[in-house]
């Protein structure tokens, strides 16, 4: 066990007009999650701490914050792997807070929905399942994988700017179904992206692939679509 | 706030959206869940689904069937079961149709796996039956039938907690909740309402289950009268991390892993000879726990290996990706070289609400049902399981009475007509949430958490006895007790989690009662219940379902005879 500090913003709806700082001090083993540090400060310290988890084991995308300045997953970051000193935490940057680290998502949510979200095909399925090789199923491997954290929305600075921007994890989703050889609504798709809050705003700045507790390159896959998109000659007067 | 919905579904899992999917054919539909729809628990399967495609070498239902009907130890309904098995292949092509990226054949078709206790020739050698999406089967289907349900109109509230679920004598109105971001309680007015509200696993220690599995509905139903079937049997999965109690896919032994004990030796040899490290989990985890006992751990701890290192490193990045990423993260471990840590963690549920094959309540062990009341899903007790679920049939079980419950609640919506909750029955839950606020009392509820989770796991975990289970219910009284000594700290409506933990709280150490007062009453070992004083299955007095009854004298029992149609019990070897 060692001791460690967790600097932790925080913000209570009910009490607070602005956020404010508290430092807790608390033994952690090596092999602690930072979720754990968490969790026992709301044990045993302070009850009144509030935030998201569910599954503890980076799956579920609850209980994203910024650790040390960089967004992440509290339960998918180690101790061992934090500087030892003091770890700051703050709820996801680019969301409005709720109360302590817990954020409003649902606007978030709400931008995956716009990219159509469901496999299109209306042709008569056949009597047992559509084909798809092995290669044509690597395309979509990837951006399957991802868990909706917001972790890339909340480090990416078009995201800031344009409070309207779809954002990448979004702009994944449809490369999700674009990409899906088993799917049939290509250009609906393409045109719900190809807009100026659309593809392209993202300026290919990585930063939420740096973020990405999932590892998915997404700045490539917007960089596919967006070739698509020139391809399919959706671009030029979109560009905003 | 009060709402009007004709179906009311508690829990997004994969069993509340595969309903919600059917119910909204019919009518309008609200789902609360207390979690944002994707991050429900069912997003944390890996290993797969199993239905007999037959896509990698012959297979049939029928094995199927009589595989779950073994496994289960002979307690499984095999009405149920075999409709369970016989829908299993059109499941997983509806699943394919919609979307769901499953792993692929190199001729395109679904790729299938090995998984324990799924056989060929009742019995001959294992099969290649789960479905999966590499290691991440409940994330992919999970994602799907999420998505088409947005697509489909129905209704969501994310971050809603039932709180209660509201009767009228025999007849279900629906439930209340708390929206969670406000702290306000809103009433759900339902003709029908599902719980799908998945598992349990917290009330043990070490457990593969989410902070969210704490079976609050379960504990709602219980308080009004519902009884719940077969609360004894609980599931311990052999390989859960060290430490951790995160799962490790029976996917990995699938592939060619294999358990090793402290002297280097493949102990699966000796207990299950034919079918070794894929015999189903609740041998793997006594014999796990038998090595460790007589000092045949590693370096003679409490643990023991999976090795992996012989899966070819191109399978293990394909289809075993999930699993690596956590050993990697979470023990500094790669499982392509070193073996990986492992012990028995509390995994799943066979127990619950007990209900038909369409889902409807029963109230009692005659099967009389409660009116407008439906369950489904790892909450529920079909019970396709019996004692003891086998691999990749839960996720099959979520989906294939999820939809049944579904059809069946769109027709039982055109019989009644709209209900109407009380204001006592919001007045009773508000006067519940002052009581917990308001109370003086000097007990933390992580404490108190902490303690009951321990005493669960070291007294009624893979092996239990008398005197372990009684000492077991006589703390858990004191438990109660300590409950109402819980004080908070967080006063405020919005958001208050540390409110919702003692309430689930409360509801973890109800149904470790009723889990304890059921394993002490079967004199038998069966599946996951495995006595020390009574170690033989006794098909004689026991080939019955336990219901367990609240009654103001305590934990009551009745029992309700095992449908037996096509297998009749035998010796369960492997
Ligand atoms: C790590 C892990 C791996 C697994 N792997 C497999 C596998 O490979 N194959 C297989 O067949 N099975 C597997 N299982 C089992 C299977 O995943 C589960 O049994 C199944 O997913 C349960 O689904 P469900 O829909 O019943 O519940 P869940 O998916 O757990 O959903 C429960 C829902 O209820 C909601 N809820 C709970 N309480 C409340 C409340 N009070 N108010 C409002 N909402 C509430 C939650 O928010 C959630 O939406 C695995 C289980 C675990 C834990
Ligand atoms: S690459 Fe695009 S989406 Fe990613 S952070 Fe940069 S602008 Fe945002
Ligand atoms: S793309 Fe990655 S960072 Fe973004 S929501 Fe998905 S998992 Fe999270
Ligand atoms: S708690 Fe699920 S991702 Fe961290």
């Amino acid at each position: 066990m060692e001791q460690y500090i967790l600097k932790i913003k925080r913000f209570d709806p009910e009490k607070d007009r602005k956020p404010r700082w508290e430092k807790f001090r608390i033994e952690m083993e090596f092999t602690d999650r930072v979720l754990d540090g968490f969790i026992k400060i709301k044990d045993a310290i302070d009850g009144s701490l509030t935030f998201r988890r569910s599954c503890a084991h980076g799956i579920c995308g609850s209980c994203a914050v910024k650790i040390n300045g960089k967004s992440g997953l509290a339960c998918q970051t180690i101790i061992k792997d934090v500087p030892p000193g003091e770890i700051v935490i703050e709820p996801l940057p680019a969301f409005p807070v709720i109360k302590d680290l817990v954020v409003d998502i649902e606007p978030f949510f709400g931008k995956n929905r716009e990219a159509m979200p469901y496999l299109i095909n209306n042709e008569p399925p056949p009597e047992l399942e559509r084909l798809q090789s092995p290669e044509e199923q690597e395309k979509i491997l990837q951006s399957i994988t991802c868990i909706m954290c917001g972790c890339c929305a909340s480090s990416c600075p078009s995201y800031w700017a344009d409070k309207e921007y779809m954002g990448p994890s979004a702009l994944l989703k449809a490369y999700r179904f674009i990409m899906d050889s088993r799917d049939r609504a290509l250009e609906e798709r393409m045109n719900s992206i190809a807009k100026p809050h659309g593809l392209w705003r993202c300026h290919s700045i990585y930063n939420c692939v740096e973020v990405c507790p999932k590892e998915i390159d997404i700045t490539s896959h917007i960089a596919k679509l967006k070739r698509l998109a020139v391809k399919k000659k959706l671009s030029g007067f979109f560009k905003g | 706030m009060t709402h009007y919905f004709d179906t009311l579904i508690i829990g997004s899992g994969l069993a509340g959206l595969r309903a919600a999917g059917e119910a909204v054919k019919k009518g309008s539909v609200a789902v609360l869940t207390k979690l944002y729809p994707t991050r429900s628990h069912s997003g944390a399967a890996q290993g797969g689904i199993g239905a007999a495609l037959g896509n990698e070498e012959p297979d049939s239902p029928e094995w199927h069937f009589y595989d779950t009907v073994k496994g289960g130890d002979f307690l499984g309904d095999q009405d149920a079961i075999e409709v369970m098995c016989e829908d299993a292949i059109r499941t997983i092509v509806e699943l394919e149709h919609l979307g769901v990226p499953f792993s692929r054949t190199p001729e395109g078709k679904i790729a299938q796996r090995r998984f324990g206790g799924h056989t060929r020739d009742f019995g001959a050698a294992p099969v290649r039956r789960a479905c999966y999406s590499a290691d991440r089967t409940g994330h992919a289907i999970l994602y799907a039938l999420y998505e088409q349900c947005g697509h489909e109109r129905v209704d969501f509230f994310p971050e809603f907690q039932a709180l209660d679920i509201v009767m009228d004598g025999n007849r279900c109105l629906g439930a209340l909740a708390v929206n969670i971001r406000t702290g306000e309680i809103h009433a759900f007015n339902a003709k029908a309402t599902l719980v799908a509200s998945g598992g349990y696993g917290r009330v043990f220690k070490t457990t593969s289950n989410a902070i969210a599995s704490t079976g609050d509905c379960l504990g709602i139903a219980f308080n009004k009268g519902v009884p719940l079937e077969d609360m004894e049997f609980f599931q311990f999965h052999p390989t859960g991390l060290y430490g951790l109690g995160i799962l490790i896919t029976e996917g990995a032994r699938g592939e060619g892993g294999m358990l090793i004990n402290g002297k280097g030796e493949r102990f699966m040899e000796r207990y299950a000879p034919t079918i070794k490290d894929l015999a189903p989990r609740d041998m793997i985890s006594r014999a796990i726990m038998t090595e460790i006992r007589e000092g045949r751990g590693i370096g003679g701890r409490d643990y023991v290996h999976l090795d992996i290192t012989g899966v070819d490193k191109k399978i293990l990045n394909e289809r075993l990706p999930e699993i690596s990423a956590f050993c990697k993260i979470y023990m500094g471990i790669d499982p392509s070289e070193k073996p990986i840590p492992v012990l028995p963690t509390a995994h799943y549920a066979m127990g619950g609400i007990p209900t038909d094959i369409d889902g409807r309540v029963s109230r009692d062990e005659t099967g009389e049902v409660v009116k407008g009341l439906y369950a489904a899903g790892e909450c529920a007790c079909v019970s396709a399981h019996g004692a003891n679920r086998l691999g990749c049939n839960s996720l099959l079980d979520t989906v294939v009475f999820g939809r049944r419950a579904g059809m069946a609640m769109g027709e039982f919506i055109g019989s009644v007509g709209k209900s109407e909750i009380k204001r006592d029955a919001v007045d009773a839950v508000k006067e519940n949430i002052e009581a917990v606020i308001n109370s003086k009392g000097k007990e933390k509820a992580g404490e108190v958490r902490a303690e009951f989770q321990k005493l669960m796991m070291d007294k009624c975990s893979v092996f239990r006895n008398e005197k372990d289970l009684t000492t077991l219910i006589q703390e858990l009284s004191s438990f109660k007790e300590r409950l109402k000594d819980i004080s908070i700290k967080d006063k405020g409506s919005a958001f208050n989690t540390e409110l919702l933990e003692v309430i689930e709280l409360g509801h973890l150490i109800a149904l470790g009662e009723v889990i304890a007062a059921s394993a002490l009453q079967r004199k038998e070992s069966r599946g996951a219940h495995a006595r020390e004083d009574y170690p033989k299955r006794d098909d004689e007095n026991w080939l019955k379902h336990t219901f367990a009854f609240k009654t103001d004298r305590g934990v009551e029992f009745k029992y309700k005879p095992v449908v037996v149609t096509r297998f009749k019990p035998e010796d369960r070897k492997y």
